[in-house]
């Protein structure tokens, strides 16, 4: 790119900048690198500029680069949710396209910054992965790259078996609040807790892990005793904080892995949404700029690319832009029928856009304004496999409502709760399947129960539904047995 | 544009390499999966019946990301249509879709196993390091020496019977681009280009395997599919070491015949079996075709030891007569249900250094049996014999 491009872009940018700032978007300070295929690919593989090593990643930027290589796929620009805020622009984009992309990019980050699930981000997560990626390669040079690298493969089998919870339970965080319940429960059964002075409690607090023991020492005369005193979500966490034979540096890697998570759930629950917003404002964003017929021209391929509807699956963009367009609709000329029962009035369509954007996550976005008429106009249905066959099996509009909605329930994957942490009374892990009527892959659980196995120590058990029947499966070292129980 | 708020850079990425280590460290991890899927791979279907083909897919086991997930094929869908479309449409069959869904192949079990594209020649490389060919014996022929011609160089002289048009017209062309006047034109001595050729000298070594089967009715399709999958890679093992190998098939059930290779591994008759008579075909071939002063004979016989009893004494007695003139001789029996073979219980006897035999239950072990009748010797040293 030569200092004229260069200038071109820049002037391009601030232009942008100023129409999105006059639409009322919000958004970080801004660092555009311009950065060739492969590094962008990189990014992309990994999530993340400066995420640590694993040949997981290796697999994914393989796949990636290759589709772009055949020329199936194109990455045009990749934005990270930090403050400042990166994007990565590919190198070659030519300037309109780099204005679409930056207008593309502006309305991500206002998103990252004003919707609610990612108001716990951190903000700081490029520098923590860096600090992660190089404490994993510490502990590889210490304890062998082999060691640190299968237990990375163990905890990244349960990775996504987190609390991503924004709001937590009487603003305790998750050790204080499991022991008031292990109190709660020692109360109940009438056992006298300790003789307990007033200031106790505050050494429990220092020492949140031997009141965790000694809690659950005292549970151990109770007939009746649960641990977690409540079913556990946070699987990585439990695993982290109970598990008796993990080391400390294992512990250290599990709880860097979960934070990495933390911070990409918000991406995975707002998908939908962040790119419909962003497709949205990008539309409107170029609309406003001064664009010769040929730059309108190559505007609209590629615009149409991005959010052209896709056969067979759902193209996030397309969805996510159809219903913004027709939120906005809706507020700005509501129907009689919306004027008189919920008193709508007209032309506050952009307000409910922000607030939308501000609220709501895939879920309660698809929820609360999925329309029947968005749902025909869209063509929308549901697909199952009958025998070999892949058939249309419903097109009503409340059904595949629902069925989006049930697709995107815990990032779209299943709900798995720890039972017990001490199943049979031998410290053994029960792990327990939510079934809300789609069963789990088995010979995909059959290999993940191993991963858990290595980092519990001890036999491990999942309980799910195969056929309508609860199954139990156990992994106890050397092989996966199978039974039905109930 | 007083206060930016953004920057525009453009850093040097060339030494950000992280992808294409983790790259290349996840292709180190599907070479040692194929590496302990070796027996699996051995009698792999795909290989055996590859018909030459270079490059080969081939289930690996172990290399997916695995995680708790949903039942692709059990869950319902969401999909989009062109606006027309019916409860009812069928929008495909099972394999064209559902699987192929790249983009989203993260969080969906595709089939249990991934394809790894395997090159034969790597999967050569790797399971013929542990294989070693016994009991090599000097040959005469060893001595006489073929002398091959191969062109594979190219000069700026030589004769004009040899001259390489291809290249003496690019360099042309190439000079009077230079010149300033493309096209061709004005061929001169310089532009000339030769082809020339090497003297290669290789001893001249040659094979013959004889391959025996039992293909009487007790013979099903089995054992005929691991003695396929052994003479498979026993060709191939062989060619790696001796120049010409050639492949002789003996099909035998109360009688003897020699057949194609087709036949061999396709043709099932009903009926007893006397091994004695296939040992007695085999030296009768050997005598005639193969003279041992210039052949590395190793006849190899595969049979389900369900031998006629009586039969048995001949064999031993045949059996040494083959060694007289063989490198080896194998005896490999598919037995998959471990009964007791009349066969076998008369060859455990056997105490010849050069005859070894061993008995394949499961198409794994097809796997080990190369490495049993290949073993290296430890110790031992290496003869090449070309």
């Amino acid at each position: 790119m030569t200092s004229d491009d260069n200038r071109d872009l820049e002037y391009a940018i601030a232009e942008i900048t100023e129409i999105a700032e006059g639409f009322g978007l919000d958004f970080y300070p801004m660092r555009y690198e311009i950065c060739p295929a492969d590094i962008i690919y990189t990014f992309g593989a990994y999530g993340m500029p400066t995420r640590f090593s694993h040949w997981s990643f290796g697999k994914t930027f393989h796949r990636m680069k290759m589709q772009y290589d055949f020329g199936l796929s194109k990455i045009y620009e990749l934005v990270i949710n930090s403050n400042p805020c990166y994007a990565f622009l590919l190198e070659g984009n030519s300037l309109i396209q780099n204005k679409l992309i930056v207008a593309h990019v502006l309305a991500h980050c206002d998103f990252f910054k004003n919707n609610a699930r990612f108001s716990t981000s951190n903000r700081n997560m490029v520098e923590s992965m860096s600090a992660t990626a190089e404490r994993v390669t510490e502990y590889e040079m210490e304890y062998g790259t082999h060691a640190v690298e299968s237990f990375i493969d163990a905890v990244l089998g349960i990775q996504e078996h987190i609390d991503p919870q924004v709001v937590r339970p009487q603003k305790l965080d998750k050790q204080r609040y499991m022991e008031l319940k292990m109190r709660e429960q020692r109360e109940q059964e009438g056992q006298p807790t300790k003789a307990q002075g007033d200031y106790d409690d505050l050494w429990a607090l220092d020492e949140m892990k031997i009141a965790l023991k000694s809690g659950m020492a005292a549970l151990q005369e109770l007939p009746d005793r649960r641990f977690p005193p409540e079913p556990e979500k946070d699987i990585v966490w439990f695993i982290q904080e109970f598990s008796p034979v993990l080391e400390d540096w294992q512990r250290d890697i599990m709880s860097m892995l979960r934070d990495e998570m933390l911070y990409f759930w918000p991406q995975l629950e707002t998908k939908i949404m962040n790119e419909g917003w962003a497709s949205y404002w990008h539309q409107r964003i170029v609309r406003e700029l001064d664009l010769t017929t040929d730059e309108t021209f190559e505007y609209a391929k590629l615009n149409s690319s991005v959010v052209q509807p896709s056969r067979h699956s759902l193209n996030p963009y397309y969805l996510g832009v159809k219903m913004f367009e027709d939120i906005e609709k809706r507020w700005d000329q509501p129907s009689r029928e919306e004027r008189e029962r919920y008193g709508r009035q007209p032309g506050q369509g952009r307000a409910k856009m922000f607030e939308v954007r501000e609220l709501d996550s895939d879920l309660s976005f698809i929820r609360n304004y999925l329309t029947k008429e968005l749902t025909d106009e869209l063509d929308l249905y549901i697909f199952e496999k009958k025998g070999p066959e892949w058939k249309i099996t419903d097109k009503w509009w409340e059904n595949i409502r629902d069925q989006l909605v049930y697709s995107r329930v815990n990032g779209g994957f299943p709900y798995l709760v720890v039972q017990d942490g001490d199943y049979q009374r031998n410290g053994e892990l029960y792990l327990n399947h939510q079934y809300e009527g789609v069963e789990l892959d088995l010979k995909y659980l059959e290999r993940t129960l191993p991963y858990v196995y290595t980092l519990w120590g001890k036999p491990v058990h999942l309980e799910t539904k195969v056929e309508e029947k609860t199954v139990m499966f156990t992994y106890d070292g050397k092989k996966v047995s199978r039974k039905f129980v109930g | 544009m007083d206060a930016r708020t953004f920057i525009v850079s453009r850093e040097d990425w060339s030494l950000h390499r992280k992808g294409y280590q983790d790259q290349a460290r996840h292709q180190q991890k599907v070479r040692e999966a194929i590496k302990q899927n070796l027996p699996d791979l051995v009698t792999e279907e795909n290989i055996i019946m590859s018909d030459g083909k270079q490059i080969i897919k081939v289930p690996i086991r172990s290399l997916d990301e695995f995680r708790f997930v949903y039942n692709f094929n059990k869950k319902k869908h969401v999909g989009q249509g062109d606006g027309d479309s019916q409860v009812g449409d069928v929008l495909g069959t099972d394999g064209s879709q559902g699987q192929g869904k790249g983009q989203q192949a993260g969080n969906q079990p595709g089939a249990d196993v991934i394809e790894a594209e395997v090159n034969i020649a790597e999967l050569e490389n790797m399971l013929f390091d542990e294989l070693e060919l016994p009991h090599l014996k000097q040959k005469d022929k060893d001595q006489l020496e073929t002398t091959e011609i191969r062109f594979n160089d190219i000069r700026k002289k030589g004769i004009m019977s040899n001259i390489d048009k291809k290249r003496t017209i690019l360099e042309n062309l190439r000079r009077n681009a230079l010149a300033g006047q493309p096209g061709i034109h004005g061929i001169n001595p310089d532009d000339l280009r030769f082809k020339t050729w090497e003297e290669i000298v290789k001893p001249h070594s040659n094979a013959v395997i004889i391959a025996m089967m039992d293909t009487s009715g007790s013979m099903g399709s089995f054992e005929k599919y691991c003695a396929r999958s052994f003479f498979f890679w026993m060709t191939r093992f062989l060619r790696r070491q001796y120049e010409k190998v050639e492949l002789v098939f003996i099909a035998h059930h109360t009688e003897a015949k020699e057949v194609t290779e087709e036949e061999f591994f396709t043709r099932g008759e009903s009926g007893g079996t006397i091994c004695s008579s296939a040992y007695i075909k085999a030296l009768e071939i050997i005598d005639n075709r193969y003279p041992t002063s210039s052949y590395n004979i190793y006849p190899f016989h595969f049979s389900d030891g369900d031998n006629l009893t009586s039969d048995n004494e001949r064999c031993v007695k045949l059996i040494s007569q083959l060694l007289k003139r063989s490198n080896m001789f194998g005896y490999g029996e598919v037995n998959q249900y471990n009964r007791s073979s009349t066969l076998m219980s008369a060859y455990r006897n056997i105490n010849l250094p050069h005859f070894m035999y061993y008995v394949i239950k499961e198409k794994t072990e097809v796997y080990k049996a190369l490495k049993h009748f290949f073993k290296k010797q430890p110790g031992g040293v290496r003869h090449d014999v070309r």
